[in-house]
């Protein structure tokens, strides 16, 4: 007799010390299990370590709440839902620039803009921006900035692969210098939304 | 195009605080920092600007500006926090700077002190009615909050009934709450609305384009049907005519008069007089 035991067992671990979602410190990724999957084995598992969907989720989440003016609205949650139609590379960048414009759009009070720009850097160390699919995939490394407005400060990276500190500093100049680009599109959208009333 | 380049260069040299006079009427974006008109005088080459002799060298007379939705203060400048056309109206009694504040598209409600709004009543326990007026907590609603009600003669409201009142106190920090009568204790058109008729949402703007005193659109509705209306600041709108059919065309006209020009709306009207 087969017991059905679907043991969904969400553990997620802290090592180090002090650690918030905004301090220092390692923490391992997200975990989940489930176990008994398959009928015909004597047992069977599946673990999934480090999620990537919730990775992205808390980098957006960190993202916005750097940025929103929270004290103005407390005891009240903000729920932004993203959902992806078509995936051609720089995904976590188009996710940050929709999440900002959806917040713009419903009025939540910032105290800056902010959007994402992905750059890819491939085995000659040439600088790709904006990066396709392909070009992603073949990167030696691939780093998504989140820059704010104001001061194209840097709110978050997301950084995966090999590379150096000066191609770092290098990338980091690069996306603050494209970051301009898609703020004046920002502004030129919002131009045209408020002109038609 | 000399407005994208403007913006580059602005951009380039990292975002410099504007004089709030050069921007009325223009589309601010959240992050702006604005100067206000004594500051800019004070930090400008020449200092064009009228400012009034002080005995006191180093104080700068301040001139009180209100800070309205949209803005916040920071340090002695205006941060703008919402997107929109930063608008400004001159003090009414000639002292002071005015009001500043931003006129955004927003759909989502926040209870603001003073608001006439349409709640709906979700629940009724001992009291106290709970009220859902559209922002992130119901509103309370104390039965004696209507014109002559007393511990006796309590007032006839029933879960799911249409509530037209006013915030009495409305803050961040707690739950709303709101009256039916003015300060002299005068229903004063709050109440319980009446029986059937529709209750719709539309944006924020629309309703505040809509109360404003110059505003023809319902004028012109009222000469095609006549009608009751009732216009709460949280976006809603209750509206009931003669038959269904034209309280539907009614709502039909108001939720599209966002995105219509005047001579379209004109053409509309005109079309369903002839009908």
């Amino acid at each position: 007799m087969e017991e059905e035991m679907h043991t969904d067992a969400k553990i997620r671990a802290e090592i180090g010390t002090g650690c918030s979602p905004r301090g220092p410190g390692c923490s391992l990724r997200h975990f989940a299990c489930e176990q008994n999957l398959l009928s015909r084995p004597d047992g069977s598992a599946s673990f999934l370590q480090g999620v990537a969907e919730k990775s992205r989720e808390r980098l957006i989440r960190n993202t916005c709440e750097a940025v929103i003016l929270g004290t103005l609205h407390p005891r009240t949650s903000i729920t932004v839902v993203l959902q992806v139609v078509s995936d051609a590379g720089s995904l976590l960048a188009c996710c940050l620039n929709a999440a900002c414009m959806a917040l713009v759009d419903a009025g939540v009070p910032m105290r800056a803009l902010f959007c994402g720009v992905t750059c890819a850097l491939d085995s000659d160390g040439t600088l790709v921006l904006d990066p396709t699919s392909k070009q992603e995939k073949e990167a030696r490394a691939v780093l998504t900035f989140a820059l704010d407005s104001v001061e194209r400060k840097l709110l978050m990276s997301s950084t995966k692969g090999l590379y150096s500190d000066s191609e770092l500093q290098q990338c980091l100049a690069a996306a603050q210098a494209a970051s301009q680009h898609v703020f004046r599109f920002y502004r030129e959208s919002l131009q045209r939304r408020y002109s038609k009333s | 195009m000399a407005e994208p380049v403007s913006v580059a260069a602005e951009y380039l040299a990292g975002s410099r605080a504007r004089a709030a006079r050069t921007v009325l009427g223009q589309v601010v974006l959240p992050g702006e920092e604005l100067l206000l008109p004594e500051q800019e005088d004070a930090e400008g080459p020449g200092g064009a600007g009228e400012r009034p002799l002080s005995l006191n060298a180093g104080a700068r007379s301040r001139v009180r500006v209100v800070c309205g939705p949209g803005l916040r203060r920071c340090g002695d400048r205006l941060l703008v926090t919402k997107c929109g056309r930063l608008r400004h109206k001159e003090p009414g009694s000639g002292y002071g700077g005015g009001v500043y504040w931003v006129d955004s598209q927003q759909k989502r409600y926040v209870p603001v002190k003073g608001d006439h709004v349409i709640g709906i009543v979700t629940a009724k326990s001992g009291d106290i009615f709970k009220v859902d007026v559209g922002g992130s907590e119901p509103a309370s609603l104390s039965y004696l909050s209507f014109e002559g009600a007393t511990k006796r003669n309590r007032p006839n409201v029933q879960v799911g009934d249409l509530i037209y009142g006013q915030f009495v106190v409305a803050n961040k920090d707690m739950e709303p709450e709101m009256v039916c009568i003015d300060s002299c204790g005068r229903a004063n058109g709050m109440g319980v609305i009446g029986q059937d008729g529709l209750l719709f949402k539309v944006t924020l703007g629309l309703i505040r384009k809509l109360l404003a005193p110059d505003c023809e659109i319902i004028q012109e509705v009222g000469k095609l049907y006549p009608l009751e209306i009732v216009f709460g600041m949280n976006g809603r709108i209750w509206v009931k005519a003669k038959t269904i059919q034209q309280t539907l065309i009614l709502a039909n006209i108001l939720e599209a008069c966002e995105h219509m020009t005047s001579d379209q709306r004109k053409q509309i009207f005109s079309r369903l007089a002839e009908s």
